[in-house]
């Protein structure tokens, strides 16, 4: 926390977040002068500035390093190409840099230094708030702006054009002396830039507030649906499920929905052939158990929302269907089976397992939608299923499914199985394998996965986000400035008036209100013979700012 | 809906013409530039900026290249060089307006769907805003680096960037398009005009230090023709004390079209990464600037590393890096 632009000479903030003058520690104080210490050191303004440096530096590992919390299957690759190096990375929490207990440490620093600077700060602000604006300096002439003008009229009068022409421009006005000749005011403006300031800073903690808020309470899942299949909002059905530490699954509404249809669109041609142009998941939505069906679309920018949760349409591929039939001619599989996407041409792999044959069989299959195969090999040349084929190779032996491990549905477990063959199939294409088995490809439907996500305090962190940027926007665009005014008699009727200003913040100027000031109150001085400058320093009249 | 090919080829050929006429206004600059002399010291400008800041004690901008009264026909050199700088740069900003217009109607929607069109139509926002300021003041001495900035970034996009006009992917298909990418595009425009100032601030103040000890500087022809040091101090502090509420109102709007379209506000997703440390970065930067002994040039270094960050952000993690931002042919 720091005033982002007062000038080091503005005494009012003097002693809050600059650094201590004591930096290198107290002498004999004991414990209490040491933990004194220490305070102001940690919210001193040098130490936020070392803290911001760190945090920066802290996050460039996690955008150039694979992160468990984006892409897990990269990390796994990772530590399999270079253990070594691989294993270093993960004990110091580079695969998750922002969960690593180091990157808390400095953001948890960052803020509680900076609640150490915004509570005394908003106090003298406070302070600042009910007073009145300081005195005018005795002699003007010393500020950088000042300007001598002569006006008509007794120097009440002139004070009072003074003070109305100030309040009508919003200034806070002090009329601090008047005794029948002489008098004079101060005034001043711009008390919004210290409370943006202060509003940016503590609107930095409402935003940490809601991000905590959320990570603890929300939850966020992710599901596979294939097309004419349904989900159910309940916390088995998930493919993934990361819920946050007080989460209930009694948060999760019960809706359910069905797939009926995804479309994907493809640029066909061109520099950018087969980026994708059009995602489209129909769906039929049971809001709630025996509520009336009703059908809708969830597109990428367009997400269901229902009773606070949110469901995204996030990723689609395709699920070859397969028929397997036994030496006898019966049925023991038949289904769409989800194939991950490997390529932006969706070159797809997946597994088969067949456990209720003897042996068990199980296929591994590359799925590839739009197929070309020439001296290159086989390979997908076009995401959209125009010829899609598919290359299986089918192993025989034991699946390994009733050992107890868990196993993943999209890897085979080779190690009890012996490969029986490869083969490539279209749609409506049989393959007779040695033991009289045939696998058939029926066609396929596409698959969409959808992330479905609670998060309740996104609302809170959107509207700290706003405030931090518009008290940002007033602490560095509003100016601080005072200005004064001195009137004198000079002769009857006609009354000195000495208007001088001073910028409080960095850049700023003030000139031009105290010569709309000056010209309003007065003119110029011309005739230097009668009378006598009212201070010294008072020949510098109201020439141009600037120019000597 | 279709690309229509022969805007997208008119759009072209209209970007090719702006870099033409940029090229003319960066050589008429340049010798614009080169032809002031330290002697050309005239009075102070007749703006509002610069003059009696802070303590007053300073009179600053006692110098401004070009300015001042000249008689019309008695032009000297540089004067007539730093006009046509500056109708070409007008020639050349309106041809690049036109470029982006057509760009956009020949795909149906904001052209700031790529790396290609967000250079475009960032270029046209610093030549933009460079001739919107000139209007009241007179900054011909800085002509040379904004059309030599506009110039490299239009070249960029026309060669390493460019991308054929086509439609969008999903993701971007959304009016937030317009809010989040329009503003983190004015604040790319600003950042380079700032980290401009930045630079040459740098140089004049080396320049002033060295001639106040007497010593000898390589530059010092160079810096002599810049305004004062603590002019070009003022100059970028305002463009990044502008700049910085922008940039947060960026993030802030991509992180809502985050939400909608990816289901998460803030994922550190590579570009939001680079976007959060560009933001500390400008934070540390104008915070240094209120620390003791950070002042002056070793926050002018922190402003820098910070536009470094931002480009980083806009070329590195789009070539360098995959993630959610990877999208339209670069």
């Amino acid at each position: 926390m720091t005033d982002l632009s007062e000038q080091p000479s503005d005494t009012d903030s003097a002693g809050m977040s600059t650094a201590p003058k004591d930096v290198d520690g107290p002498v004999g104080l004991g414990v209490v002068g040491w933990l004194r210490w220490a305070w102001r050191t940690l919210t001193s303004m040098r130490t936020a500035l070392v803290l911001l440096f760190l945090l920066a530096l802290a996050s460039v590992p996690g955008s150039l390093l694979p992160q468990r919390g984006t892409d897990p299957i990269k990390v796994t690759q990772y530590l399999a190409d270079d253990p070594t190096k691989g294993r270093i990375f993960d004990k110091l929490g580079l695969f998750d840099v922002f969960a690593a207990p180091w990157f808390a440490a400095i953001y948890l620093l960052l803020f509680v230094s900076l609640v150490g600077c915004v509570i005394p700060r908003a106090v003298t602000h406070w302070r600042v708030l009910r007073s009145r604006p300081p005195r005018a300096p005795r002699n003007l002439g010393r500020l950088p702006e000042h300007r001598v003008v002569d006006a008509p009229g007794d120097p009440a009068a002139v004070l009072e054009a003074a003070r109305s022409h100030l309040r009508s421009r919003l200034w806070r006005v002090d009329v601090t002396s008047y005794d029948g000749s002489t008098g004079s005011l101060a005034a001043e403006k711009g008390y919004a830039r210290e409370t943006g300031n202060l509003l940016f800073h503590v609107a930095l903690i409402g935003i940490l507030a809601g991000v905590a808020l959320g990570a603890l309470t929300g939850f966020k899942g992710t599901v596979i649906v294939r097309e004419g299949s349904s989900f159910a909002d309940t916390r088995a059905q998930f493919d993934a499920f990361a819920p946050g530490r007080f989460h209930s699954d009694d948060a999760l509404p019960p809706f359910s929905f069905t797939l009926d249809r995804f479309t994907a669109g493809y640029q066909r041609g061109g520099q950018q052939n087969g980026a994708a142009r059009e995602f489209a998941a129909d769906v039929t939505l049971v809001r709630s158990p025996g509520d009336a069906p009703e059908r809708t679309t969830v597109e990428v920018n367009d997400p269901l929302e229902i009773d606070g949760v949110k469901v995204f349409l996030v990723g689609h591929g395709y699920a070859p269907t397969f028929t397997v039939k036994n030496a006898k001619g019966e049925v023991v599989f038949q289904d769409s089976v989800v194939f991950l996407p490997q390529d932006g041409y969706f070159t797809s792999t997946g597994v088969v397992k067949v456990p209720d044959t003897v042996p068990q069989l199980g296929l591994q299959g590359v799925f590839l939608p739009s197929a070309v195969v020439d001296d290159q090999g086989a390979r997908s040349v076009f995401p959209a299923a125009d010829d899609p084929a598919v290359f299986l190779t089918a192993w025989t032996g034991d699946l390994g499914l009733d050992s107890g491990r868990p196993q993943s549905v999209y890897t085979l477990e080779t190690s009890a199985m012996k490969q029986v063959g490869v083969k490539g199939l279209r749609p409506g294409q049989s393959w007779a394998l040695p033991d009289g088995t045939t696998v058939s490809l029926d066609g396929y439907v596409q698959w969409a996965s959808f992330s479905v996500a609670r998060d309740p305090g996104k609302e809170l962190a959107l509207v700290a986000g706003i405030v931090a940027m518009s008290g940002l926007a007033l602490s560095l665009l509003v100016r601080r400035r005072r200005v004064w005014v001195r009137v004198s008699a000079l002769d009857a009727g006609v009354t000195v008036v000495e208007v001088a200003g001073l910028a409080r913040s960095e850049h700023a100027t003030v000139a031009d209100e105290v010569d709309a000031l000056a010209a309003a109150l007065g003119t110029v001085r011309t005739d230097r013979t009668t009378g006598s400058p009212p201070a010294p320093g008072a020949e510098a009249t109201a020439a141009p700012r600037g120019a000597p | 809906m279709t690309v229509n090919e022969t805007l997208a080829i008119y759009s072209n050929y209209l970007v090719y013409g702006a870099m033409a006429a940029f090229t003319v206004s960066m050589i008429a600059f340049a010798a614009s530039f080169a032809s002031l002399r330290a002697t050309d010291v005239l009075p102070a400008d007749t703006t509002e900026d610069g003059a009696a800041e802070g303590g007053g004690s300073v009179a600053v901008a006692t110098k401004v290249a070009t300015g001042g009264p000249v008689d019309g026909d008695t032009l000297p050199p540089g004067r007539r060089a730093g006009n046509i700088g500056m109708s070409t740069m007008w020639l050349g900003t309106i041809l690049l307006g036109l470029g982006v217009l057509l760009r956009g109607l020949s795909v149906s929607r904001a052209p700031w769907g790529n790396m290609c069109e967000f250079a475009m139509t960032s270029a046209f926002v610093v030549a933009a805003v460079f001739l919107g300021l000139s209007v009241k003041r007179d900054l011909r001495w800085l002509g040379v680096f904004v059309s030599t900035s506009v110039l490299l970034v239009l070249g960029l996009a026309m060669t390493v960037f460019y991308t054929e006009a086509a439609q969008l992917v999903p993701a971007l298909k959304s009016y937030w398009l317009f809010i989040h990418v329009s503003a983190a595009m004015i604040c790319g425009a600003a950042f380079c005009i700032g980290a401009t100032f930045t630079v040459l601030y740098l140089i004049a103040d080396r320049a002033e230090r060295r001639r106040d000890e007497g010593r000898t500087y390589w530059l010092d022809g160079f810096a002599r023709r810049l305004p004062a040091s603590s002019r070009l101090d003022t100059m970028a502090y305002r463009t990044n004390a502008f700049l910085f509420p922008l940039w947060t109102f960026a993030i802030i709007a991509g992180a809502v079209w985050a939400e909608n379209a990816w289901g998460r506000y803030w994922g550190w997703d590579p570009k939001e990464t680079w976007a959060f440390i560009t933001w500390v970065a400008y934070a540390a930067y104008l915070h240094a600037r209120a620390t003791a002994g950070w002042k002056g040039r070793r926050s002018a270094y922190i402003a820098l590393v910070a536009f470094g960050c931002f480009v980083f952000n806009f070329v590195g993690i789009n070539i360098l890096v995959s993630g959610l931002h990877s999208y339209g042919g670069v």
